[in-house]
């Protein structure tokens, strides 16, 4: 049994730092002795990482190495953009590499058993969420890469703290009404029509096939019609969500009512359960998993299509408006801002109806443990 | 369906709904353009017979809402009364429309696949990168997809590939997460059963993974080639383009050209139609061929 535990991406790391050597300092802004401190962090890192330790003491020395000399080599270019060397660029692929190996370590042969599941299940996307940033943060400031092309992260949080007022006048434009209304209402009649095209089967029959070929179609094209129709403020935007929701709602409603089987009806109607009870007690549960993931799709429809639907002509706020005027002005770091926001927005409608889905489909068979 | 025929659940049913469509389509035609109609006969101090005024609102040049006859008539003469390849045809526009779905889909397809064999092997990739996939998603990327031809356009790529790569980010999504699902699908048995045969991971994945992963691939191509088109559409929509079903649409917006932008409609539409099918039809006859149940 050897002390020694090599494993490819600590060789990588200490590969990548010994080439970093050749071309120091890493920027105009280092000295050769704060780079050279920057390499031993590593290659030290690189090396303890593959002495035989204990989990959580390899994945605490990785996350010291990794993410301080990530830290350092952002540090490195203030005031020195565009003047990063091959050796700076090789130190961060060492650090990214180490970052890897953390990720690895904290993965573990991928069975998902453990106490630590839950904590790991977030701490793992959340590294490579953050390492996205830095990656991006140093390769477009390290590299000099013009700012109308790709804002660095950095400037992108600074611009969105220095304009809230104006997102969140968009978001209440875009979001609160637009949006919302028009998600709420389409996914709303889609499902009533759902519910009374089920009462009779002929209906059914003749939706199902019809419904499943327009959510097919691009139903984003008709938001120029909706803006000649209902104007430029947010009742036309609302118009082409309620659109966009419908099928999808209608579609998959329709496919959930009949999800439940044979035999669950067969003993409802023992009970002498009439249509409307069978629908309530039985069809509408067994449908539920069917209508959350029309839920699903329909938030991030309903979002691209208020944004979409702005370009067509909007009053002058709004999170679409903002974005087609400030690429014109090539204030890239507001467009980011704005889709930033859009994803944040994005990300937590989703996380709520998921959170939602658990609490009320909790029999699933998806969920069990 | 047990029971039942053909003709009695399919074709009754669909053909029907499709005929209240269009009744409903008329009424609303009618109801639409009656209040600009009404407003340019008192203007011209003209009094119409009832049949006479339901004719006007019927043909409109600039209607609100146009009639299906009008889309149609445009529709046929943009199709067929033009050579193909003109600019005024909405054969050429749709053509130019389904080459960057096409090539966007292709790379989608390819880029899914990798990701999905990727995050099936690796488990680091499964736990880092998966939920960022499904996040990527919640971002509005078409709200974007304009913004991102314009600085492609800046670096000096222009042409079929900013569009692809729009409908290339669309549809890999569909793709990745319904391979990750298929090449998870063998039971525990049957990659046992590999095991056994000493098979290693390659083999694993190219005798029983993939052929097992087939039903998926279809199912989510479906999906992946609808949204590639949309992605087409959208890119399509920044002023920088001249040609395309997207450009259109923004050419009948500016002068409000409502039944140029309905006839881009439809042939969107049948694109939209004709990509699926084909991909359905190619997706039955592979499962037809090795040998899948027939639901």
């Amino acid at each position: 049994m050897s002390l020694f535990r090599p494993n490819w991406q600590a060789l990588a790391a200490l590969l990548a730092t010994l080439l970093s050597l050749t071309a120091l300092p890493y920027t105009a802004g280092m000295s050769a002795q704060f780079s050279l401190a920057v390499a031993v962090l590593l290659a030290a890192g690189a090396i303890v990482s593959m002495l035989r330790l204990a989990a959580g003491l390899e994945a605490l020395v990785l996350l010291v190495a990794s993410f301080g000399a990530a830290s350092m080599l952002i540090a490195g270019l203030a005031g020195a953009t565009g003047t990063a060397s091959a050796g700076y660029f090789a130190s961060l692929v060492a650090a990214w590499l180490l970052g890897w190996r953390l990720v690895t370590v904290l993965s573990g042969d991928g069975s998902r058993t453990g106490q630590t599941a839950g904590i790991v299940a977030i701490t793992v996307p959340a590294l490579f969420g953050i390492w996205v940033l830095i990656l991006w943060e140093c390769i477009v400031r390290g590299a000099g890469v013009p700012f109308v092309l790709l804002p660095p992260p950095s400037a992108i949080g600074l611009r969105i703290g220095n304009s809230l007022p104006i997102l969140a006048a968009d978001f209440r434009q875009t979001v609160l009404k637009a949006v919302l209304f028009g998600y709420v209402v389409g996914s709303l009649t889609g499902f009533l029509v759902a519910i009374l095209a089920d009462r009779f089967r002929f209906f059914a029959n003749g939706l199902l096939p019809v419904g499943n070929m327009v959510s097919a179609l691009p139903m984003i094209g008709i938001a120029p019609v909706m803006v000649i129709w209902f104007g430029f403020d947010w009742q036309s935007k609302a118009a082409v969500v309620i659109v966009m929701t419908f099928f999808p709602m209608l579609v998959n409603t329709l496919a959930g009512l009949a999800a439940s089987s044979d035999m669950e009806r067969d003993l409802m109607r023992t009970y002498g359960a009439g249509h409307w009870q069978v629908l309530m007690k039985l069809r509408l549960h067994a449908a539920m998993p069917f209508i959350f993931n029309a839920l699903k799709i329909n938030s991030t429809l309903a979002l691209i299509g208020a944004i979409v639907a702005e370009f067509f002509g909007t009053p002058i706020v709004g999170m679409g408006f903002r974005i087609s005027t400030e690429v014109g002005r090539m204030n890239l770091d507001m467009v980011w801002a704005e889709i930033a926001l859009a994803a944040v927005v994005g990300s937590l409608f989703y996380g709520a109806l998921a959170l939602l889905e658990r609490t009320v489909t909790f029999w699933h068979p998806s969920y069990r443990r | 369906m047990t029971g039942g025929s053909f003709l009695r659940d399919r074709v009754f049913p669909v053909a029907s709904i499709l005929l209240v469509i269009m009744v409903a389509w008329y009424l609303a035609a009618y109801w639409m353009n009656a209040p600009f109609q009404r407003d340019f006969d008192r203007r011209a101090g003209e009094t119409r017979t009832a049949v006479e005024f339901l004719a006007l609102t019927m043909s409109q040049p600039k209607p609100t809402m146009p009639a299906p006859h009008q889309v149609a008539e445009n529709l046929w003469k943009n199709t067929l009364t033009v050579k193909p390849w003109s600019k005024r045809s909405l054969v050429y526009h749709s053509w130019i429309t389904l080459s960057a779905t096409l090539l966007g889909f292709a790379m989608g397809t390819a880029l899914g696949v990798v990701i999905a064999i990727g995050i099936v092997h690796i488990p680091a990739l499964d736990r880092s990168f998966l939920p960022w996939i499904i996040a990527s998603q919640t971002i509005p990327i078409l709200a974007i997809a304009p913004m991102i031809i314009v600085l492609l356009s800046a670096i000096g790529v222009t042409g079929l590939l900013p569009k692809a790569l729009i409908s290339t980010y669309l549809s890999f999504f569909p793709v990745a997460v319904g391979m990750v699902k298929g090449l998870r699908s063998p039971d525990v048995l049957h990659l046992d059963l590999m095991r056994t045969y000493s098979a290693n991971k390659l083999q694993t994945l190219w005798k029983l993974r993939i052929p097992a992963s087939v039903p998926f691939f279809f199912a989510s191509m479906k999906v992946a080639i609808a949204a590639s088109l949309i992605g087409a559409i959208v890119g399509e929509l920044p002023t920088g383009a001249v040609a395309g079903i997207g450009s259109k649409l923004l050419a009948g917006s500016y002068y409000s050209q409502t039944i140029d932008i309905f006839a881009a409609l439809i042939a969107g539409s049948v694109v939209a139609i004709l990509l699926v099918s084909l991909v359905d039809g190619l997706g039955r006859l592979v499962n037809a061929r090795m040998g899948a149940r027939q639901p």
